[in-house]
């Protein structure tokens, strides 16, 4: 067994929500200010009681008593919803910014690429740059020059390497950043998405390079990542954070797959209110749920059958022809359809109350696997939306042997089928 | 047809990245329970410095001299000779105005020599205070994505506002060779062998000044417009374009309580001749400026640990 090179104990981190926010920033300042000064609390001298009130629920932990071992070797995958703490680890990882409570003990050199090209400056030339930003991520002059060489040949752009970089193309830019980052050989690595840019050829000898590093020294890499498919390729070992707490840890594909997939789509999913959802409010949406056309609930559906999504929402104010819609993506994430009623010129004309809405497909022609369903709502094409609930429901679609004349279609065959009409001849014999 | 074709790059990333097979870099070491390079915790101490950190980083330092050298004058015409430009003009604006129309006295030096003297040093102490002022608000960038040691930045600043101050001193010591070979009453002194260390008081106010502004402005960004005309207001307390003698004494409190006017003092009186020099006011300077800078480290440490979450 390997020994732990990252050892990570009771990590906390805690944020204020209103050191964004406009007033808020303006207390945050002047109490900062007092403290400095030693002087006591200017709001709660102010008599603004409320507003110091909100700051204090303000207060957010977005990490959450977080303990992790990390082995020599290991590719870790980090996957959680938007703000589920993935994004705070890495920086604290990083040294970016320290956490509230708790250590992390760290063997070897950490190369953090939360970005590519930091610290490139426009004016100077792709040779300046080049030790510049190797600098930054930690490099010295000495070492740069062992492998200027090699990183300028690796990008590709010898004769463009001493123009400025703001001459360069992005895809230039990028190659050169991503050859200096290529070239950095720490003990432990930690990626944050960087390598979902870059074209596709690039990025395969980019990491070919990683691999060469990795058979010699068996570097560590800590890798976080929203695509699913990507994760579960690269690592081994994956954990799912969660509001700030690591909710799962182990096998990458039950990480996954637990990350994946939200809670057993009930009879009829009244509970959306745990959901994440985001919008700017003037509308709720309460339920969903999925029939057959005998209005019975349920949650498999075979190819080619008639489904149909109800939605149940409020609306807090009369709006005249909202739009409806219902995003089906697939339990990797990969968005489907964007169904919206202002396709078909729905109207529904003056609403106010509770609405519930129907979107029936009447064959559905997606492929077997598990789908997920987002209800949103809106107050015209274009406008940003009142309510959308993210992952608010599944529904599985399984083979039916009476469509597609009984051919045997899985979940590797694609996404949807696309009807299609076929011809052939003989043209030479 | 196969139904891999959409998953080439996928498996680019996985036979490249998998897990690495080769041998351990430590296996060799004995294991101790403590044998880590790195321990990250919550805000350490106010005088855990690692200044170490630094002294590594040393050949980013230089980097960055180089960048901010190369970086300021690409595509002007007259490229580094602003350097010489911006003083001169200042000198005779100051000429005419303070020396001819206000008729203040110079403690009857040359009045070019006088007010470039004053200049020369002054700018350096200036551009050194208001650039590393700016450190925080500017470098949020790469701040947020990179560690390195912070003070990598003020510090480099520090260096290439002495290779600036260097090209102005060269302009300023060729008018006082010719003002020297055309029997004007200016004498270099002994006070020249302070020199540097003028020079790094000058650097090290600047420095912990500047340091100060900048981990107060992630707070407090107000403070940012206060160094604009601060440092202007400073300048009329610090004697660059009035000598010190000619204060009267209600007022020589104020000006001799900057840290700046014996530096500037005796800046003048080492090449000049002339001048208000004492070693306590030196002493009292050096001292200052000791407490600046190192307050300036002590709050630029602390703030640089949680500076990403204030901005």
């Amino acid at each position: 067994m390997s020994e732990t090179v990252i050892q990570i104990e009771n990590l906390s981190k805690q944020y204020r929500l209103g050191v964004i926010g406009g007033k808020r920033l303006v207390d945050d300042i002047n109490r900062q200010w007092a403290k400095f000064r030693g002087k006591p609390d200017p709001l709660s001298k102010v008599g603004k009681a409320s507003s110091r009130s909100d700051f204090e629920t303000d207060e957010i932990w977005a990490l959450n008593d977080v303990s992790l071992e990390v082995r020599q070797g290991e590719v870790l995958g980090i996957i959680g919803r938007n703000g589920a703490g993935k994004s705070t680890l890495l920086k604290i990882l990083s040294r970016v910014t320290a956490p509230t409570r708790g250590e992390v003990r760290v063997k070897g050199r950490i190369a953090s690429l939360l970005e590519v090209g930091t610290g490139f400056h426009p004016e100077l030339t792709g040779r300046e740059n080049v030790f510049l930003n190797g600098a930054i991520l930690g490099m010295t002059k000495s070492e740069i020059r062992r492998r200027f060489d090699e990183i300028v040949e690796f990008s590709g752009i010898q004769q463009f390497i001493d123009t400025p970089v703001k001459r360069y193309s992005s895809g230039m830019y990028v190659r050169l950043a991503f050859s200096v980052a290529a070239h950095l050989e720490p003990e432990i690595l930690i990626v944050d998405e960087v390598l979902a840019v870059g074209d596709a050829a690039f990025r395969s000898k980019c990491l070919g390079k990683m691999q060469s590093v990795n058979r010699e020294d068996g570097r560590t890499v800590l890798f976080v990542s929203h695509d699913m498919a990507s994760v579960e390729a690269l690592c081994k070992r994956g954990i799912v954070l969660e509001a700030g707490d690591v909710s799962f840890d182990g096998d990458v594909t039950e990480a996954v797959n637990r990350y994946l997939r939200p809670r057993e789509v009930q009879a009829e999913a009244n509970e959306l209110e745990d959901r994440p959802r985001e919008g700017i409010g003037g509308a709720r949406i309460h339920s969903i749920r999925f029939e057959g056309d005998d209005g019975n609930v349920r949650t498999h559906f075979r190819m080619g059958e008639p489904l149909n999504v109800v939605v149940k929402a409020n609306f807090e104010k009369t709006m005249r022809n909202p739009i409806f819609g219902v995003n089906l993506l697939t339990d990797r994430g990969v968005m489907v359809a964007d169904c919206r009623s202002s396709h078909y010129q729905y109207q529904i004309g003056q609403v106010t109350g509770t609405v519930e809405y129907r979107m029936r497909i009447p064959s559905v022609s997606l492929y077997p696997r598990t789908y997920v369903a987002e209800p949103w709502v809106c107050e015209s094409e274009g406008a940003p939306d009142l309510d959308w609930v993210h992952e608010a429901a599944t529904f599985a679609i399984t083979a039916n042997p009476d469509y597609l004349g009984g051919a045997t279609v899985t979940a590797s065959h694609g996404v949807t089928h696309l009807s299609t009409e076929w011809a052939a001849e003989v043209i030479a014999n | 047809m196969s139904d891999k074709g959409s998953n080439l790059a996928i498996s680019d990333l996985v036979s490249a990245m998998g897990e690495g097979t080769g041998k351990p870099p430590f296996s060799d070491q004995p294991q101790e329970p403590d044998d880590w390079t790195l321990v990250i915790r919550p805000k350490s101490g106010w005088f855990d410095l690692h200044l170490g950190d630094l002294w590594r980083y040393r050949d980013l330092v230089m980097l960055f001299v180089r960048r901010d050298f190369v970086s300021l004058y690409k595509q002007t015409i007259l490229g580094p000779l602003w350097f010489i430009i911006q003083p001169l003009l200042t000198t005779i604006t100051f000429t005419i105005i303070f020396g001819n129309i206000a008729q203040l006295s110079t403690d009857g030096l040359p009045k070019m020599l006088f007010y470039m003297s004053g200049i020369t040093a002054w700018n350096y102490f200036s551009d050194c205070l208001t650039k590393t002022s700016e450190t925080f608000s500017s470098n949020a960038g790469i701040f947020g994505k990179v560690y390195f040691p912070r003070l990598a930045v003020p510090v480099s600043i520090i260096i290439s506002n002495l290779i600036k101050f260097g090209i102005q001193l060269g302009l300023f010591l060729a008018f006082y060779i010719y003002f020297l070979t055309q029997g004007s009453a200016v004498q270099p002194t002994a006070a020249l062998w302070l020199f540097p260390l003028l020079l790094l008081m000058m650097g090290a106010l600047g420095l912990g000044a500047g340091i100060i502004v900048s981990s107060m402005t992630t707070r407090y960004r107000d403070l940012r417009f206060l160094v604009q005309f601060g440092v202007q207001l400073l300048m009329y307390t610090t004697p660059v374009i009035f000598p010190l003698s000619k204060i009267p004494d209600q007022y020589r409190w104020i000006i001799l309580a900057n840290p700046m006017t014996p530096i500037i003092e005796t800046f003048r009186y080492a090449f000049l001749g002339t001048g208000t020099f004492s070693w306590e006011m030196l002493a009292y300077s050096a001292a200052a400026t000791a407490v600046i800078l190192a307050l300036g480290v002590l709050l630029f440490n602390h703030v640089e640990k949680t500076f990403m979450d204030t901005v």
